[in-house]
C-alpha cells in the first residue's frame, strides 16, 4: 500500500523564553487505510503534532511529505490548497457556524476546492446520511447533542473526499454514549477505506484503532499492545 | 471558488447577528437619509426660490464707470455713447448721469418756504443726467414732468427733485415755480419723482437732478459716471456684455457692471447657502457611520476568530478570508445606503408636500447613494479584513468560536 504520509525527524520548537520543544524529532508514517490512533499525557505535543500534520503548521526542521510531494518547501498557498482538498479536520470544540443549518454545515466541505455548489449539496446529503444524520438538514447545531454535533462535523470533514481525516481529541466533549457513537462511525468509515489519524488521550478510544503510537515529551514510542499487533511503526 | 458561493458566505455573515447588523446600518441610513434629503430638499426649495425670482430684476443692469485718472484724461464714456445703448436690440431704456463726487455733496436751499426755520442748507448729492432717468430707473413724477431733450440741449437751468430731496428741502408742490440753489446758482424745478422703482438705484431720490449740460456749466459735474439701463426679459445677460463695449469702445474691460445673476445660477447659489451646513452634517454622520462599521466589523472579526481558523483549514486561503469581510462589511454599507436613499427621499417628498412645493429628488443622487453607502461599508471594512486574513490558521482554531 502507499503512503499517504511521511514524517522524518520532525522537530517543533516554539520560540519562547526558554524555547519549547514541542516535537523533538518525529519519525511517523501512516499507510492508506491506516486507523491510527496517537496517545500522550497532556502538553506531549499531540495538538502540535496534528498541526504539522494537517499543514497547519510547519515543523522547525524535518522533512514531511504527504502522498509523495514535500510540504515544507511547499508555498503557502499550494500548501492551503493540499489541506483544503486531501485533509478532512475534526476537532474537539467541533467548530461548527452556529448561526448555519446543519445542512449549510456539511456544505462548507469543498467550498474553498472549487466544488460546484449543486456538487457540494449532493454529497453533503449523502455525508449526512452516511453519519445518521439525514433528517437534521435544516437544524441550528446548536439544537444538537454533543455527539450530533460531531457527526455533522465529521460529515463536513467527508464532503471534501480527504485521503486522510485527523482527528483531534474526537470524543473529548462526549459522554459515553455519545463517544460510543462515534466510533461506530470511525468503525464505518474505517470499514469504507478511509485513513483515519485519531488524538486521544482516553484509552478506550485509542483501542478501537489498528495500531496505537504513543508520544511523551514531544517523542514517539510505541504501545506494547501496537508494537504486538503489528511492527510497522517506522 | 465562485464569487456567487462567497456572497452566499458573506451575506448569511451579515445575517448571523440580526440585532447587530439592524444597528449598524441604522448609522449608514443617518447619514445617507441626511445626504439625500439635505441635497433633494435644497434642489426643491432653489427651484421654488428661483421659481419665484422676481422676473423684474432680471431685467434690470448698471454700468459704473471709473472717474477717470488725470484732469485731462479723455472721459471713460461720452456723453452720446448711451444712445448707442438704446440702439441695441432688447434695450428698453437707459439713462447716464454724472454725480458729486461721494461725500461731497453740494448745498441745496429752496427759496419757496414759508418756515424761516427751515432756510438752511442741505447737502444733497446732485445728478447731471440725460433726460431718460424716469424711464430707465422705473420711476413716475410725483408732480410736474421731467425735463427732455430740448432741455438739455438748451442747457436750460432747470432741476427735477428725488421724493427724498424734495422732502428734505420742504417742496411739496411745483405750480407756484419754485427754484432751488445749488452751491449758490439758481435752478428751477420743473418736477418731483415718485418712489424708486429699482432698488438697485436709490441715488436719484436722494438727488437734485439736472441736464447734463446745465450741470457740467455751473457746477462741473463732468463726464458720466453711471449708465442704468432696462432690458426686455431674458436679455440682461446679453445685454451685459454688449453695454460696455457700445459704451466704450476703446476700453470696454475698464467698466464695472453690474447684471441680474443667470437664473440656473441663482438656483444652484440658492441650492447651495441652504445645503452647505447639512452637507456637512451628513458627511460627518456618514464618518461616524464608517466608524461604526469598522469598529463592528472588528468585533465580529475577533469573536468569528475560530470560524476564521476553520475556514483556513477547509482550504480557505488568506483572500478568500478578507474578500469575504470586506463583502459583509459592503453589504452592510449598501443596505444602509438603500434604507437611507429610501428614507431620505420620502423626507424631501413630505417636506415638499408640507411646504407645497414640488419636490425635486435627483435620479442620479437616488441611484448613487446606495453605492456611496456600499463604498462606506467597503472602505469601513479594510482594516478588519486585513485583519482577519492575517491570522494564522492554528492560532485561530484556538480563537473564540
Ligand atoms: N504557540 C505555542 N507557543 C509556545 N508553546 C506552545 C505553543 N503551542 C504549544 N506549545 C507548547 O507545546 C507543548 C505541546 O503542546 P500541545 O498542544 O501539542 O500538547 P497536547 O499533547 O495537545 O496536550 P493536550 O492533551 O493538553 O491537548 C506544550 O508544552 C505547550 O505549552
Ligand atoms: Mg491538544
Amino acid at each position: 500500500m502507499t503512503d499517504v504520509l511521511e514524517l522524518a525527524a520532525v522537530h517543533r520548537v516554539f520560540p519562547a523564553d526558554p524555547p519549547v520543544t514541542a516535537l523533538a524529532g518525529v519519525d511517523l508514517r501512516v499507510r492508506r487505510g491506516d486507523y491510527l490512533a496517537i496517545v500522550g499525557p497532556s502538553g506531549s505535543g499531540k495538538s502540535t503534532l496534528l498541526n504539522v500534520l494537517g499543514l497547519l503548521d510547519v515543523p522547525s526542521t524535518g522533512s514531511y511529505r504527504f502522498e509523495g510531494a514535500e510540504t515544507t518547501t511547499m508555498s503557502d498557498r499550494r500548501r492551503t490548497g493540499l489541506r483544503g482538498s486531501r485533509i478532512g479536520f475534526v476537532f474537539q470544540s467541533f467548530h461548527l457556524l452556529m448561526y448555519r443549518s446543519v445542512l449549510e454545515n456539511v456544505m462548507l466541505g469543498g467550498l474553498y476546492t472549487g466544488v460546484p455548489l449543486a456538487e457540494r449539496r449532493t454529497r453533503a446529503v449523502a455525508a449526512l446520511d452516511r453519519v445518521g444524520l439525514g433528517h437534521r438538514h435544516r437544524f441550528l447545531p446548536s439544537r444538537l447533542s454533543g455527539g450530533e454535533r460531531q457527526r455533522v462535523a465529521i460529515a463536513r470533514a467527508l464532503v471534501g473526499d480527504p485521503a486522510l481525516l485527523l482527528c483531534d481529541e474526537p470524543t473529548g466533549n462526549l459522554d459515553s454514549a455519545n463517544t460510543a457513537s462515534v466510533l461506530d462511525l470511525f468503525d464505518d468509515l474505517r470499514a469504507g477505506g478511509a485513513t483515519l489519524l485519531v488524538i486521544t488521550h482516553d484509552a478506550t478510544v485509542a483501542a478501537r484503532a489498528d495500531r496505537q503510537v504513543r508520544i511523551t515529551d514531544g517523542r514517539i514510542s510505541i504501545t506494547p499492545a501496537a508494537a504486538r499487533a503489528d511492527g510497522r511503526i517506522s | 471558488m465562485k464569487a456567487r458561493d462567497l456572497i452566499t458566505e458573506a451575506v448569511s455573515g451579515v445575517g448571523a447577528r440580526p440585532a447587530r447588523t439592524v444597528l449598524t446600518i441604522a448609522g449608514v441610513v443617518v447619514g445617507i437619509g441626511t445626504l439625500v434629503t439635505t441635497l433633494g430638499v435644497s434642489a426643491t426649495a432653489g427651484n421654488q426660490i428661483a421659481g419665484r425670482f422676481d422676473a423684474v430684476t432680471a431685467t434690470e443692469i448698471t454700468v459704473r464707470v471709473p472717474v477717470p485718472t488725470g484732469r485731462n484724461a479723455p472721459p471713460a464714456v461720452s456723453w452720446s455713447a448711451p444712445d448707442n445703448v438704446a440702439r441695441l436690440n432688447g434695450v428698453t431704456a437707459v439713462a447716464a448721469w454724472s454725480r458729486t463726487p461721494e461725500g461731497r455733496d453740494l448745498p441745496v436751499r429752496a427759496n419757496a418756504v414759508r418756515d424761516p426755520t427751515r432756510i438752511v442748507d442741505r447737502l444733497l448729492p446732485v445728478l447731471g443726467s440725460t433726460d431718460t432717468v424716469p424711464a430707465a430707473t422705473r420711476s413716475t413724477l410725483a408732480a410736474g414732468r421731467f425735463f427732455d431733450a430740448g432741455h438739455v440741449c438748451r442747457r436750460d437751468r432747470v432741476a427735477v427733485l428725488g421724493p427724498l430731496a424734495a422732502e428734505q428741502l420742504g417742496l411739496t408742490r411745483i405750480d407756484n415755480q419754485p427754484a432751488v440753489f445749488v452751491d449758490g446758482k439758481a435752478y428751477t424745478v420743473i418736477g418731483i419723482l415718485g418712489p424708486p422703482g429699482r432698488p438697485d438705484q436709490p441715488v436719484p431720490a436722494t438727488a437734485v437732478i439736472l441736464p447734463w449740460t446745465a450741470a457740467d456749466d455751473g457746477l462741473g459735474l463732468g463726464p458720466i459716471s453711471t449708465v442704468a439701463i432696462t432690458t426686455d426679459l431674458g436679455g440682461a445677460q446679453l445685454i451685459a456684455r454688449q453695454a460696455p463695449v457700445a459704451l466704450a469702445p476703446n476700453d470696454p474691460s475698464g467698466l464695472e457692471v453690474e447684471a441680474p445673476p443667470d437664473p440656473a445660477t441663482l438656483r444652484n447659489g440658492v441650492a447651495g447657502d441652504v445645503s452647505g451646513l447639512l452637507l456637512i452634517l451628513g458627511l460627518v454622520s456618514l464618518i461616524v457611520a464608517a466608524l461604526g462599521i469598522a469598529n463592528v466589523t472588528l468585533v465580529t472579526v475577533m469573536e468569528r476568530t475560530a470560524e476564521i481558523g476553520l475556514r483556513r483549514a477547509m482550504g480557505a486561503r488568506r483572500h478568500h478570508i478578507a474578500v469575504q469581510f470586506l463583502l459583509e462589511s459592503t453589504v452592510i454599507g449598501l443596505l444602509g445606503g438603500i434604507v437611507g436613499a429610501s428614507a431620505g427621499i420620502l423626507a424631501v417628498v413630505a417636506i415638499s408636500v408640507a411646504q407645497q412645493w414640488t419636490p425635486v429628488v435627483d435620479g442620479t443622487l437616488a441611484a448613487t447613494s446606495p453605492l456611496v453607502g456600499a463604498l462606506v461599508g467597503l472602505v469601513a471594512g479594510l482594516y478588519p479584513a486585513m485583519r482577519a486574513a492575517r491570522m494564522q490558521p492554528v492560532d485561530a482554531l484556538r480563537g473564540p468560536a
